[in-house]
């Protein structure tokens, strides 16, 4: 019988991994089976990350790994996989920084903890998240940026937010190498996370999930 | 005096250095007042490195982005394409809150240079955001997964044929370049010297001189600036600048998230090529440090901060060729003057295996009562009134911060108050507070 496919893939042994899945999927097995092992895996990761056992280059390369298994499978797949149930979230670089890194960790985490992610890229003009505010009627946002100028594009996309009247209905998160306390009264954010699994546990506890 | 050069040590480099620094050639005070002014900002810094002596006070060294154009009312995009604004506002910066030092009017850079060469690795002002936010680099992968082969071969290669095709759309034609080393004898001289004469490589080299004349215009202005304000009385802080191995592979060649797969699926081509850069990071700051008759060489850092490695990938990946550009630095008499963004709590421990007095660390969201109790009697320790605290922050809370700083981290000497994440549009109320209060409160 093969090895377990969720310990080996939360220890990012790559070949290992895909031996696995090509193993399992030639047996026949459900393929939504190895989606939910390597979503426990993940989990495994986003806990080893909190703990300071893991670091950004392992949560880099676990989706690199599931990318590929994601690929292997998806041929497989019969059925849409993987509802999201986590409620909507969306996320984007404020305006006038075009920076991705931080942004795109805390989408990935966001994603595999079940979460539905609007994703709106970088440099996100602030009627954008608006915009997408109301038409997705997200509960939960987040205003990623890298550069000091971003603190200010920040405030005035959450004072835009208020101004249309969605800002009672939106939990606002806010995130960055230079965001502190500080910041995040400057700007009216409601919270900010130090890094991605911050995040996705102020979304959680947002979205009422435990 | 070449030999001479030779047979120093690198305590006798450093302080040949430091001499040329003091008494900057080509440059005529303007009166016996600045020139001792001149002595001792410079003198005081030195001394704050070198931990021989205390120096009269905490020197203060703002690291500066684009504030002085902020503070001119004027945008980074006036800054890259207006050299007298420029100047002038950079020189409206020093005269207006005399610090210790400045740090030159470089890095701003030249936007014209750029359009004309059609350069793709950064979004500009005006080219891909907006005027009044700064240049900021373009992630990707530049070099790809499997050319590690190519470019441990032959980095200069690499560039001129690959990578300068991939971030100049003007240079696209440089593909067809040759190798200038296949030109060895008479027959393979008229063979390698075809592509020069294909109309497309003779248009990227028109581009590239007149990107040039450009450069020519910018460094005029660039020099005289270092001229005019040593006259007045301030030294330029930077000498040279060079780059960790690990952070020129991952900023601009594959990559954070490219070079983070290859820590795991080629951790060896990964490692010999820091290894190939490393000779060329340690040229790049001696032969500039030499150039500028000042040894402090800027070596912004990125990739290595807390977080983003484990203590164990960070000793197996960042530091040992980090750690031989610095001694590399050191041993021509140059002072590494490494900026670390972001928090470096983890690595303190690891960078202390440094000679005494011959590296100046700047750091940035670090506790500095634990980088002072590790650090404090191996090298000079930088820090500053944090930038959130800076922009939002009021006057009293930015000298209640300074002060501080200068009783714990200032204590006993080898601390300079700098900033550790460059000054943009932050208030320059809070700014003057951060200096005043070092000159007033910051005396031994």
């Amino acid at each position: 019988m093969a090895k377990d496919l969720c310990k080996t893939l939360a220890d990012l042994k790559e070949d290992e991994v895909l031996a696995i899945v090509e193993e399992k999927l030639k047996a026949g097995a459900d393929p939504m089976g190895i989606l939910a092992d390597a979503g426990r895996a993940m989990e495994i990761v986003g806990n080893r990350f909190s703990k300071s056992e893991y670091f950004i280059p392992d949560l880099v390369y676990s989706g690199e790994i599931l990318k590929k298994i994601n690929e292997l499978v998806k041929p497989k797949l019969t059925e849409e996989g993987g509802a999201k149930t986590g409620g909507k979230v969306i996320i984007g670089t404020v305006t006038g920084d075009i920076h991705d890194i931080g942004k795109d960790i805390v989408v990935f985490m966001l994603d595999v903890n079940g979460f539905d992610v609007v994703d709106l890229g970088v440099d996100v003009p602030i009627q954008k998240f608006v915009d997408t505010i109301k038409e997705t009627s997200a509960p939960v946002v987040g205003l990623s940026g890298f550069l000091t100028l971003a603190y200010d594009s920040m405030k005035q996309t959450i004072e835009a937010i208020k101004a249309a009247g969605l800002r009672d209905n939106t939990k606002i998160m806010i995130g960055g190498g230079q965001i502190t306390d500080e910041i995040m009264n400057y700007t009216g954010a409601d919270a900010f996370g130090k890094d991605a699994m911050v995040g996705v546990s102020l979304a959680k506890k947002w979205a009422g999930i435990k | 005096m070449e030999k001479q050069w030779e047979a120093m040590t690198a305590d006798e480099k450093q302080e040949a250095m430091f001499a040329q620094w003091l008494s900057p050639q080509g440059v005529e005070f303007a009166s016996p007042e600045a020139e001792k002014a001149y002595k001792e900002r410079a003198t005081r810094l030195k001394d704050a490195i070198q931990l021989k002596k205390k120096p009269d006070r905490v020197p203060i060294m703002p690291m500066l982005g684009f504030f002085p154009a902020y503070y001119s009312g004027l945008t980074p995009q006036d800054m890259m394409y207006d050299y007298e604004k420029l100047s002038g506002a950079f020189k409206k910066y020093v005269l207006d809150f005399e610090p210790d030092a400045h740090i030159g009017i470089a890095i701003p850079t030249p936007g014209k240079v750029f359009d004309i060469l059609d350069y793709k690795l950064y979004a500009r002002p005006g080219h891909g955001v907006a005027p009044e936010y700064t240049y900021q680099c373009i992630e990707g992968e530049y070099m790809k997964a499997d050319e590690y082969d190519a470019f441990t071969q032959d980095p200069a290669q690499f560039f001129a044929n690959t990578y300068m095709p991939r971030i100049f759309g003007a240079l696209a034609p440089f593909q067809m370049l040759p190798n200038f080393a296949n030109i060895q004898e008479i027959v393979f001289v008229a063979p390698n010297l075809i592509p020069f004469g294909i109309p497309d490589v003779q248009n990227a080299y028109k581009a590239l001189f007149e990107a040039g004349n450009e450069a020519m215009k910018w460094i005029g202005t660039v020099g005289a600036f270092n001229v005019e304000m040593a006259a007045a009385g301030f030294p330029n802080f930077l000498g040279g600048f060079s780059k960790a191995p690990f952070d020129v592979i991952g900023d601009t060649l594959r990559g954070t998230r490219g070079m983070m797969v290859d820590m795991y699926r080629q951790p060896d081509k990964l490692i010999r090529a820091l290894e190939q850069i490393t000779p060329m990071m340690i040229n790049m700051g001696v032969s500039a440090a030499k150039q500028a008759g000042n040894p402090i060489v800027f070596i912004p850092l990125h990739k290595g901060a807390d977080g983003f490695l484990s203590e164990e990938q960070y000793k197996k990946f960042y530091w040992p060729t980090f750690k031989e550009v610095l001694l590399g630095l050191i041993n021509e008499g140059c002072v590494p003057f490494p900026w670390c963004e972001g928090g470096y709590n983890t690595r303190l421990k690891i960078i202390r295996d440094m000679p005494k007095g011959k590296v100046m660390w700047g750091f940035d969201l670090t506790d500095m009562t634990k980088a002072k109790e590790i650090l404090g009697d191996f090298a000079c320790i930088g820090n500053g009134v944090p930038i959130d605290l800076l922009s939002v922050g009021t006057t009293e809370q930015v000298r209640d911060y300074a002060k501080k700083l200068i009783d714990t981290t200032g204590k006993g000497g080898g601390f300079i108050m700098m900033n550790g994440a460059a000054l943009e549009n932050v208030k320059p109320d809070n700014v003057k507070t951060m200096i005043d209060t070092t000159k007033e409160y910051g005396v031994y």
